[in-house]
């Protein structure tokens, strides 16, 4: 059985349908991540969970139980917020200490807990404990608002977008943090965030989200490599998509403008119907095509260097192409405006809502 | 719960502030028996000693706005761009004010500026209405420092002042043509506050006993019953426009700024 | 970071700081002339003649007279005065300013609301006791209606607007506006976050209050009702307009001593205004103190 069962939540704000029929089950210690644009209505499915919205319809259940009876503060959820609200009169281990004192932990037995959670986040009691919110940098403010989160040991941990408000180097490092961290507890948390990146990088499941509706659960893998809707392969990573029309659906032979290309698997189309099919610039080789590889020949456009890739953006027919390689010292990227070789695989070619 | 509660406390509220001005309408109204009319007005408009008074008194606010501008944008100018260490210490003075009461500073003023002093302001008639107006000022300080100073900070000074000069402006061209207009809707909201506060002022003017509004208002409430409650009514009116004023300055200038941007 | 730059500006000039010492301080000078002449000089010239006697010498005495039984009672009367106005202007204030801010009065009220409170915070002095005259006074509408319509005699019920609970009622009319416009957006200023965080985390409404909120409030109330208190000490005008010389309070007897040397020793007099400038300037030091509070952690 599912620790967090999603059912079927409608929420709507006047005319405004934020989020439709959005169901989902969530594993004990399982790490999930709503992905989507804002507005999508991902933040509103956590404040639900999180008691501070009342669905319209549907149910939330936690350990088989019943939640949306229950107020927020008897919910037991733990939540982290963009902004840290840390609060500003308190220092970081009143902070910490919060969620034990109004539930009327005795003392020794918070302070003790208190310790534990600023252990765990790298912000020892000695050093942090008696500091306030606004002697911390970002970063920490937002550990602190993690353990913050975690002593009372809450049942669901939440966390909504937590880490967009801080610059990119503390970004990366903290989110791998948090994820060793929610292992470490086996807290079954939700992830709600806009950055595909971070999604991909540490959830068990990704859940892609668009104008209210569910478009896709899956794991980093599945989400990447087969989008299951055209907003999913769009907003997933970067993606070349062109039209195609379905030949023979049995062995996958399709044209794309008036080339042939032989998919060799079945399609979900029957011959004659249109397809969207798509290339992801990991799956686009410069240079001389390999056995069953297909070429296309083109004009580089831009050249981006990232460091260990380069990305190009090149045309083929007035289509564009984003393509990615690995630098190699001996062998220079080509110049803006220089006629390019692109191959790729019939295998890597991505068939959107298959 | 909290919403019933919330809606109670609010109403209640506003009727402790509407009764007083219902109360002092009402009676304005009622100098002819049995009926309403503007009887109380019509008796003070035409009251000679209103007229002398108000008018002393819109001059003195006039006044005082005047010297108070070229007081203090220069000085807050300078202060910002020259001497940034002493804007504690300058604030510190402008806020004095509203710590040393009114009626201490005026009592000072009639000792210290008697006619047997050294600077015997209070000699002549001329010497006591310029006192008063210096009085004024004072009183006024707290309020255009913060408004002129607060317009400053919005503006990046030392930059733009470069920038004039390297176009070649003087320091009045500077003041004048570049910092006064950025700040003028704060000087204006300072001016429009300043007047609210002067043109009904009692107890400096009652003190150096000069023949201002506030005191005429003050005899007339010992003698007459509905002409007081006429002027109260007017005192209200001309808060109120002073206020008006100062939010619509304060408006006008967020459009032109979105507009510019 | 206006900070920091300015910061930095004076940390880069002072080799030649000495050398432009002489003009930089020039354009101070209308400024300093100004404030020398009418306001700290004429307060110092109170502040020492305090401590002078009529032949010139320096005593104590002045301010030993102060605890004479008519003019002890006055600083008394004036002090509960201000501290009840200020209180209860605090109170409401703040009560009203949170019911739009936070209780859910609509948002739609606040902007006149704001207004309203810039207007009324101005309306003091000589014709806002004459409004209250006309409402609760003897002969006051409000007076009259509640007897003959409802036969409720305000006076029997120990009313008296021309008292020092006429006052404070009177104050309170400027001093729960200043409160609305002082502490609005301090009430602006508690995020919906840190409410959410508490529920989150378990807390009751009243333990978010107890914990969170007013801690984080407490030093701008507190703030405030000193200058709020302040501001009802050394109110001369309103107090004149609606009790004539009749009530004994501070600023009116120096009034009556300015005008008329009632106490008999100009010394004593200032003694009376040194007083008062101690009170008001106790009750602005412990804003200041507590803004800086305040402040702190908002950083």
């Amino acid at each position: 059985m599912s620790h967090l069962d999603l059912q079927g939540l409608q929420k709507s704000f006047g005319a405004n349908r934020v989020v439709r029929d959005f169901s989902l089950s969530i594993d004990k210690g399982e790490f999930v991540s709503l992905l989507g644009p804002s507005g999508c209505g991902k933040t509103t499915v956590l404040r639900m969970v999180a008691g501070f919205e009342t669905p319209d319809t549907g149910a939330i259940r936690l350990e088989g139980r019943d939640l949306i009876p229950l107020r927020t503060n008897a919910r037991n959820v733990g939540m982290v917020f963009q902004a840290y609200a840390l609060f500003p009169n308190l220092t970081v281990a009143q902070n910490v200490g919060f969620g034990l004192k109004v539930a009327g932990v005795p003392r020794q037995e918070t302070a003790e807990r208190v310790a534990e959670m600023l252990d765990l986040i790298g912000l020892p009691v000695g050093d942090f404990g008696s500091r306030y919110p606004f002697q911390l940098s970002g970063g920490q403010q937002q550990r602190v608002a993690l353990a913050r989160a975690l002593a009372p040991r809450p049942r669901v941990l939440l966390l909504d977008e937590p880490l967009s408000a801080l610059d990119a180097k503390v970004r990366v490092r903290l989110r791998s943090e948090i994820r060793t961290i929610q292992r470490h507890l086996g807290i079954t948390t939700i992830f709600v965030t806009h950055d595909q990146e971070e999604a991909l990088s540490i959830s068990d499941r990704v859940v892609v989200m668009n104008a209210g509706i569910l478009e896709q659960a899956g794991t980093p893998f599945e989400v990447y490599n087969h989008p299951a809707t055209a907003f999913v392969a769009s907003f997933v990573g970067t993606l070349t998509p062109f039209e195609a029309r379905v030949l023979e659906s049995e062995t996958g032979l399709v044209d794309v403008s008036g080339r042939r290309l032989r998919l060799g698997r079945r399609l979900p189309r029957a011959a004659g119907e249109a397809l969207t099919l798509a290339l992801r610039p990991e799956a686009l080789r410069l240079g001389r095509p390999e056995d069953e590889a297909i070429q296309l020949s083109g004009v580089a456009r831009e050249v981006e260097f990232m460091g260990s890739i380069i990305r190009i953006r090149a045309e083929v027919g007035g289509t564009p192409f984003v393509l990615d390689t690995f630098n190699r010292p001996d062998a220079p990227p080509p110049a803006p405006g220089e006629a390019v070789d692109i191959s790729f695989s019939p295998r890597d070619v991505i068939v959107v809502g298959a | 719960m909290t919403r019933i509660a919330a809606w109670t406390i609010f109403l209640l509220g506003c009727i402790y502030f509407a009764l007083p001005l219902w109360g002092m309408t009402e009676f304005s109204l009622r100098m002819r028996r049995g009926e309403y009319s503007f009887d109380a007005y019509a008796s003070i408009l035409s009251n000679p000693e209103f007229q002398r008074t108000f008018l002393f008194s819109v001059t003195m606010a006039l006044v005082t706005i005047v010297v108070g501008v070229l007081l203090v944008v220069p000085t807050a100018f300078w202060v910002r761009l020259k001497m940034p260490e002493l804007r504690p210490f300058v604030e510190f003075v402008t806020l004095l004010p509203l710590v040393i009461p009114a009626i201490v500073v005026v009592f000072g003023y009639i000792r210290l500026y008697n006619t047997g002093s050294w600077l015997p302001l209070t000699g002549t008639a001329m010497g006591t209405n310029a006192l008063l107006a210096m009085g004024y000022v004072m009183l006024a300080l707290p309020y255009m420092y913060r408004a002129v100073d607060t317009g400053l900070r919005a503006v990046d000074v030392p930059t733009l002042t470069e920038a004039a000069q390297s176009l070649g402006a003087g320091w009045i061209t500077i003041l004048g043509r570049v910092i006064l207009p950025n700040v003028l809707t704060a000087v204006l909201s300072g001016a429009f506050l300043t007047f609210a506060i002067v043109i009904g002022e009692f107890t400096m003017a009652a003190i150096l006993n000069r023949p201002a509004f506030g005191p005429f208002m003050q005899r007339l409430g010992q003698d007459r019953a509905y002409e007081p409650t006429a002027l109260a009514v007017i005192a209200f009116v001309i808060t109120w426009a002073c206020m008006g004023l100062i939010s619509l300055v304060a408006r006008t200038q967020k459009h032109t700024r979105a507009a510019g941007r | 970071m206006a900070l920091t730059t300015e910061a930095t500006r004076t940390a880069v000039s002072p080799p030649r700081l000495t050398t432009r010492l002489p003009l930089r301080w020039l354009g101070l000078l209308p400024f300093l002339l100004f404030a020398t002449l009418f306001l700290l000089l004429p307060t110092l010239y109170i502040v020492v003649g305090a401590f002078r006697d009529g032949r010139g010498g320096w005593t104590i005495q002045n301010v030993l007279d102060l605890a004479t039984p008519s003019i002890r009672s006055a600083y008394w009367l004036s002090i509960r005065i201000s501290f009840w106005s200020a209180l209860l202007g605090c109170l409401i204030g703040f009560l009203m300013a949170a019911s739009v801010v936070l209780w859910g009065v609509p948002k739609r009220l606040r902007n006149p609301l704001l207004t309203f409170s810039g207007v009324a915070s101005n309306f003091a002095g000589v014709p806002l006791a004459f409004a209250f005259i006309a409402t609760l006074g003897p002969a006051g509408l409000l007076t009259l209606y509640l007897r003959t319509e409802f036969g409720i005699n305000l006076r029997a019920y120990g009313w008296n607007l021309l008292s020092a609970w006429g006052l404070i009622v009177t104050y309170l009319f400027f001093q729960i506006p200043l409160m609305i416009l002082i502490i609005t957006p301090a009430l602006d200023g508690l995020r919906r976050e840190w409410r959410e965080a508490a529920e989150v985390l378990g807390a009751s409404g009243f333990q978010y209050w107890r914990m969170v909120a007013l801690p984080i409030l407490f030093p701008s109330i507190l703030g405030t009702m000193a200058l709020l208190f302040a501001n009802a000490f050394g109110a001369v005008a309103t107090a004149i307009a609606l009790t004539g010389p009749s009530l004994n309070i501070a600023p009116i007897l120096l009034y009556a001593q300015i005008r008329g040397d009632v106490l008999g020793n100009p010394h004593l007099g200032y003694a009376l205004a040194l007083g008062m400038i101690v009170i008001t300037a106790a009750a602005n030091a412990i804003y200041i103190v507590l803004r800086a509070r305040a402040e702190r952690w908002m950083r």
